[in-house]
């Protein structure tokens, strides 16, 4: 199918792009257009019919890698090849170079951005169930400023946000992975590619020989992306092994209550969550040992 | 500030020669080529990103052109399938793949050959097959079973054909 029409507009810079989003009759009749390999899709299926379109891709400021004191900045509208193939994020954060290689394929990552990946919110998605694990703060700016929510907060159910509709993400600000860290994003998908059934990401923090902190965070068994808090914080003081991140799996999986569908049912995909917490931690565990 | 428009004047750089035409903004970058370009060797499958049939190479990446914006495109350089072949003779990854027989029906080869003509202008080097099969993941073949075209693709990233 082909796309309803709509109002396009290409504004070149952010404060130009927030004055057309609350200056529409309906706010909530407009859509930001960041990479498009999600609402490009919606559009030409009709599932979207937005009376106007707001095109990121020409306002540059949007779109930038940096790393001080310790945080990652990256910008919306960076390009998730652009991100995944950069030495910064390689260096603070190993872990989105592991996920943004499981989303989409190569051609989807040279168009789809960061920032568009995160707004739009698929509780299947890599990005945000990432955020959600390394509690990366999102900066948003919208007509009365600019404020910062963090992941942990920021997703509130399928493809929702606390995103107003007269805001736009600008950039999501990550901690840098230290010494004694590792992390890892395991998923289980029908085919490489594809969302994912399950996905985990899991971030180890060692002292030694003994776990100092965790973090877990699922993606694909709840409208949103799940941090498995008690889970994670269990974790601390533990000696790592075996039958501990088997704990920490049976115990994040506990309290999931997925529902089924056409791809897996909720009961495999509960045990899939169990099984892959367990894996992600010993892969994230053996690599903080790595770069002790 | 820009204006609104339901009808927009665009000039596209496709396969190095400038193409102006007035467009919808709903209209794809896909149905921009095949429809106002006449340049039908951009196959379109699934329209929603799925299949990988409408590769291009925009800007020397190569994307989805069904998930594209003709307006998007405007001012950007565009290579789609009728820009590799060299006057009629065939681009060496071309080449490759008649070579190994790499295709039976054919609807996805344009894909196909663009996703490659990115990787390889992106200087990706000599892949193993894994390697290959991953870069090509976002391709769709119903025919093939894969192994031909990633036999092919190996002998277009080994250098050896020329043609």
């Amino acid at each position: 199918m082909k796309p309803a029409p709509f109002e396009y507009w290409a504004p070149t810079s952010l404060d130009e792009a927030l004055k057309l989003l609350s200056g529409f009759d309906d706010p909530g009749d407009a859509k930001v257009l960041a990479g498009g390999q999600s609402l490009m899709a919606l559009l030409n299926l009709r599932l979207a019919q937005p009376a106007y379109i707001v095109d990121l891709n020409g306002i540059a400021e949007l779109s930038s890698i940096s790393r001080d004191n310790g945080t990652l900045t990256i910008g919306a509208m960076t390009r998730q090849r652009i991100a995944e193939r950069s030495a910064d994020v390689a260096a603070a954060c190993p872990l989105m170079v592991q996920a943004l290689q499981q989303v989409g394929h190569p051609q989807i990552r040279n168009r789809g951005t960061v920032g568009g990946s995160l707004a739009h919110a698929d509780p299947a998605a890599e990005l945000p169930t990432l955020a959600v694990c390394l509690g990366a703060d999102l900066v948003m700016r919208g007509p009365s400023g600019e404020r910062t929510v963090n992941a942990r907060d920021f997703f509130t159910g399928f493809l929702s946000t606390v995103l107003a509709e007269d805001e736009i993400l600008t950039a999501v600000r990550i901690p840098a992975a230290g010494p004694g860290t590792g992390s890892a994003f395991e998923e289980v998908a029908r085919r490489h590619g594809d969302f994912a059934m399950v996905g985990v990401a899991a971030h180890v923090q060692l002292n030694g020989d003994t776990i100092a902190a965790a973090s877990i965070a699922l993606s694909g068994v709840d409208g949103q992306p799940v941090h498995a808090a008690d889970a994670g914080a269990a974790l601390a003081g533990q000696t790592p092994s075996d039958d501990v991140f088997a704990a920490a799996g049976a115990a994040a999986s506990a309290g999931l209550d997925p529902t089924s569908d056409l791809h897996a049912s909720g009961a495999y995909r509960k045990h899939v969550a169990g099984v892959l917490v367990r894996r992600a931690l010993k892969v994230a565990t053996a690599r903080a040992k790595e770069n002790q | 500030m820009t204006s609104p428009m339901t009808q927009r004047q665009i000039t596209v750089t496709v396969n190095g020669a400038a193409r102006a035409a007035t467009v919808e903004p709903r209209r794809t970058l896909a149905d921009f080529l095949r429809h106002d370009l006449d340049l039908t060797g951009t196959h379109l499958g699934c329209e929603h990103g799925a299949c990988g049939a409408c590769t291009v190479v925009l800007d020397g990446a190569a994307v989805r052109s069904c998930l594209i914006l003709a307006v998007q495109a405007d001012g950007h350089e565009v290579t789609t399938v009728e820009g590799v072949a060299d006057d009629g003779a065939m681009h060496p990854i071309q080449q490759a793949l008649w070579d190994n027989q790499a295709f039976q029906c054919g609807f996805c080869t344009p894909g196909f050959v663009m996703s490659i003509y990115g990787m390889v202008g992106e200087g990706c080097g000599r892949l193993s097959r894994q390697e290959i099969r991953e870069e090509l993941s976002g391709n769709i073949c119903r025919c093939s079973g894969y192994q031909k075209i990633v036999d092919g693709v190996e002998a277009a990233l080994s250098g050896e054909v020329t043609a």
